[in-house]
């Protein structure tokens, strides 16, 4: 029976989460305490979580309750989005709950399911779970078998649903184990791969733009686009995450996940709805079709960050960090340049990159056209003329820019570039929520769309194992500056395509 | 940046407006909409603060018209402000003699163009707002019947003149109420066979909400009478006992259902300026407005003629 109080016209009753138990591994760690602690707050104070929503934590330390409400309490202080009400604390403090314990004690695991489950009753959760596994990759096989040991993961009453965080893997067959691993336990769509670039709002705008318009649609194609450039460039260095980042670098890190779902957005055909299934299908189309380089020695290029000045500030190279060994060949920064072989794209090269440690920090994808194949002008009116380009800015400034030629005043007739802009801060300011608010509530709506599935990731490491394996065999990466716009090799790419990198 | 214009013509301030915005960088691209204000000096300080609160999420022009009584010869004074700790920009409009009746001619000329337009009446508003004068110039015309003497009889005005565009904030305030009670029932829930609503009297909130389920629900819903503040109850009646919303401090409610402990949420009034913020986050028609409000006049009008055939008049909401 459908609700008779719901009814799709009217748009001021938000989706709400449907009353659960959110049970999070790894409540101390930087994701939680900056982000998902104060996202769940944020949904709790926009009206989004219903009554009896629970959260419980469970970690190492001996901890009381209380002081895992404390954390959150701080947390959400420190970092919600949106104004802090004592009567919306109440109402989370109420569902808060804490188990101390390792991942390999079967009585902690005991515990957790008896509390969920007094929750049930206490809170009237109906037996709905969400499992949150913000832990390093190596844990996950104790706590998905805990989970099923036991007996949180029977479906009946009520559904299971499983949140994890890249990495997916660190190559193919990591990523099948893991998924194996996630399926012997639950089923495939209880699992929710969590690549927070999806969640951005710029990004399901880039969905809105090509499918909600005439405008562009019609020279989305290999007629009027020359090239793709997709960034994700990073100011900061590995910070504390040395252990993970040595041997993975830069390409497994970013682009297996965010640049190619970025990428499978940008390339795909239009979906026949919005539902998770057309959604993933086109995605998986897209990324199906991706060719690598026959030639990865020219299509590729990788560098690693060495002493620089960054921002003003001199910074030490990725060799020098804590914790990475002196002769480590990671790369912390990666471009490849991909084809889509289809209808649509061919001959369109896409070019990815990504780094630590550049100039700023920067991520956009930037679809640059064709230049006019005449130009009634003199030569040297449109001399400063580039190429037209729409660049969808995810972040930090939000927004899409059109770049195209427009008459400087005066007498002279000079054509020049201009930019039209679109940007989120100004016109939908306070009302974009954070990624991960929108995410959350995503999984405990059950709402898949913005989720990579396993078909996705494995497709991803098809595309780049080869080319891990071609780098394994050919030396070091080349040093660049802390500080600039990466190595050399990576310009020297683009200007043997006869095409230059945007300036970062 | 702040300049008064006294006994000007909206060409004079369109024309400054654009000099303003031309020296500080050309601050129109950034408007996402024209909100009109139609108010007078008593309203005009409340309502100019909920518009500046709603510009963060919606940059917007504001127009705030206040409209000055009493036997004045025909003056058009304004008082433009751009780019003072807001977004968009500001003009207040003091308009007063016989150009009380053509205000819309002030107004045209200073709407941003290709941008939607918002008309607000923070007090009295017309009888019917789709056919006001400025009214028409709006695609989305919000009134707030609680701001009326009689907001009772003012929903059944809104009612005899709605047209698709028109919203009242009585109707907006109910919107976390209903959220609340449509995820009550997004759980497996025993036949409704009636409901009731607890608020204040003379609230139109109330007398919204009880439409709203009525027409939803298709049970009877009862209205009664609480000391308030706002709307205090909401209640379910099943074959297996009730299910209660009570709020009565206007801030934390608890949700009581059968054979469950009662649970905690927040739920607390909201400031006129959320309540703007939320109308203008949709400028299509609210189509459910429409049918509750019609259902709302047609509730009356049985009630009006079942107590015209008794002869004696029943307990109204």
């Amino acid at each position: 029976m459908g609700n008779p109080l719901r009814d799709p016209r009217d748009r001021r009753i938000p989706r709400v989460a449907e009353p659960s138990v959110l049970v999070m591994f790894g409540v101390t760690g930087d994701l939680a305490r900056k982000k998902l602690l104060p996202a769940i707050y944020d949904l709790a104070n926009r009206g989004l979580l219903p009554p009896g929503f629970s959260l419980v934590g469970f970690a190492r330390r001996d901890w009381k309750d209380e002081d895992f409400a404390r954390l959150t309490y701080d947390a959400v202080r420190e970092h919600s989005r949106t104004t802090f009400r004592d009567e919306v604390w109440q109402q989370l403090r109420d569902g808060i709950r804490f188990v101390s314990g390792e991942f390999s004690q079967d009585a902690a695991f005991d515990r957790l399911a008896e509390v969920v489950a007094g929750l049930d009753i206490e809170r009237g959760t109906g037996g709905n779970r969400v499992f949150y596994l913000s832990i390093p990759p190596g844990a996950f096989p104790a706590v998905v078998s805990q989970i099923e040991r036991s007996g949180m993961s029977k479906e009946a009453p009520g559904w299971r649903r499983v949140v994890i965080e890249k990495p997916f893997g660190h190559d193919l067959t990591s990523a099948r184990d893991l998924n194996d691993l996630l399926a012997s336990v639950f089923a495939p769509h209880s699992v929710f791969r969590i690549d927070h670039y999806l969640g951005k709002e710029t990004v399901q705008n880039l969905l809105a733009l090509r499918f909600a318009n005439t405008l562009f649609e019609p020279i989305w194609n290999r007629r009027y686009v020359d090239h793709v450039q997709i960034t994700m460039a990073e100011d900061i260095g590995i910070g504390g995450r040395a252990g993970y980042y040595d041997g993975i670098g830069a390409a497994r890190d970013v682009i297996q996940n965010h640049l190619l779902q970025l990428l499978a957005l940008t390339a795909m055909e239009e979906p026949v709805s919005f539902a998770f299934d057309a959604l993933r299908a086109e995605k998986q189309k897209a990324l199906s079709a991706v060719q690598i380089p026959d030639d990865p020695a020219t299509g590729t290029a990788r560098g690693q960050y060495a002493a620089g000045w960054q921002g003003g500030m001199p910074v030490p190279g990725f060799l020098s960090e804590d914790g990475i060994p002196t002769d480590s060949r990671t790369e912390t920064y990666a471009a490849i340049r991909l084809g889509v072989d289809t209808r649509r794209w061919a001959g369109v090269p896409f070019y990815l990159r990504t780094g630590k440690r550049l100039a700023t920090r920067m991520t956009e994808i930037a679809v640059i056209f064709q230049r006019a194949p005449h130009l009634p002008f003199n030569a040297t009116d449109a001399k400063e003329l580039g190429q037209n380009a729409l660049v969808i800015r995810v972040q930090p400034d939000e927004g899409v820019t059109l770049r195209f030629g427009s008459k400087v005043p005066g007498s002279a007739m000079e054509v020049r570039d201009v930019n039209m802009d679109f940007a989120y801060g100004e016109s939908f300011t306070e009302s974009s929520p954070e990624a991960y608010e929108r995410l959350l509530l995503d999984v405990l709506i059950g709402d898949p769309p913005l989720f990579p599935g396993h078909e996705e990731v494995e497709l991803s490491w098809k595309i780049l194992d080869p080319i891990e394996e071609f780098w394994s065999a050919s030396g070091r990466p080349e040093a660049y500056s802390a500080g600039s716009a990466g190595p050399a090799c990576a310009d020297a790419m683009m200007a043997r395509d006869g095409r230059a990198w945007r300036r970062l | 940046m702040k300049v008064e214009l006294i006994d000007t013509t909206a060409t004079t301030v369109r024309n400054e407006l654009t000099r303003m915005c031309q020296q500080m960088g050309g601050l129109t691209t950034g408007v996402v909409l024209n909100l009109v204000i139609m108010t007078d000096e008593g309203d005009q300080y409340d309502a100019m603060r909920a518009a500046t609160y709603a510009g963060r999420e919606h940059p917007c022009q504001v127009l705030c018209v206040i409209a000055r009584g009493g036997k004045r010869p025909r003056r058009l004074d304004g008082e433009i402000t751009v780019g003072e700790n807001m977004p968009g920009q500001m003009l207040l409009l003091r308009i007063q003699g016989e150009l009380n009746e053509h205000v819309d001619s002030v107004i045209t000329p200073l709407l941003v163009p290709d941008t939607p337009v918002v008309i607000w009446w923070p007090g009295n508003a017309p009888l019917a707002p789709a056919d006001d004068p400025v009214g028409v110039l709006g695609q989305r015309r919000i009134t707030d019947a609680a701001a009326n003497e009689d907001p009772g009889n003012r929903l059944l005005e809104l009612a005899a003149g709605y047209r698709p565009g028109d919203t009242d904030l009585a109707w907006t305030r109910t919107t976390t109420w209903r959220s609340l009670l449509a995820a009550t029932l997004d759980r497996p829930y025993p036949a409704i066979l009636e409901a009731a609503v607890t608020a204040e009297a003379d609230n139109p909130s109330a007398d919204l909400m009880a439409a709203w389920l009525a027409k939803r629900l298709g049970v009877p819903v009862h209205q009664e009478v609480s000391a308030g503040p706002g709307i205090t109850e909401a209640r379910f009646v099943t074959g297996d006992g009730k299910i209660v919303i009570g709020r009565p401090d206007g801030r934390n409610a608890t949700l009581s259902r059968p054979g469950e402990p009662d649970r905690f949420v927040a739920l607390h009034r909201r400031e006129t300026a959320e309540l703007l913020s939320e109308e203008l986050r949709r400028l299509d028609p609210d189509d459910v407005y429409g049918e509750t409000l019609a259902e709302l006049a047609v509730a009356h009008q049985t009630t009006e003629n079942a107590a015209g055939a008794i002869g004696l008049g029943e307990a109204g909401p």
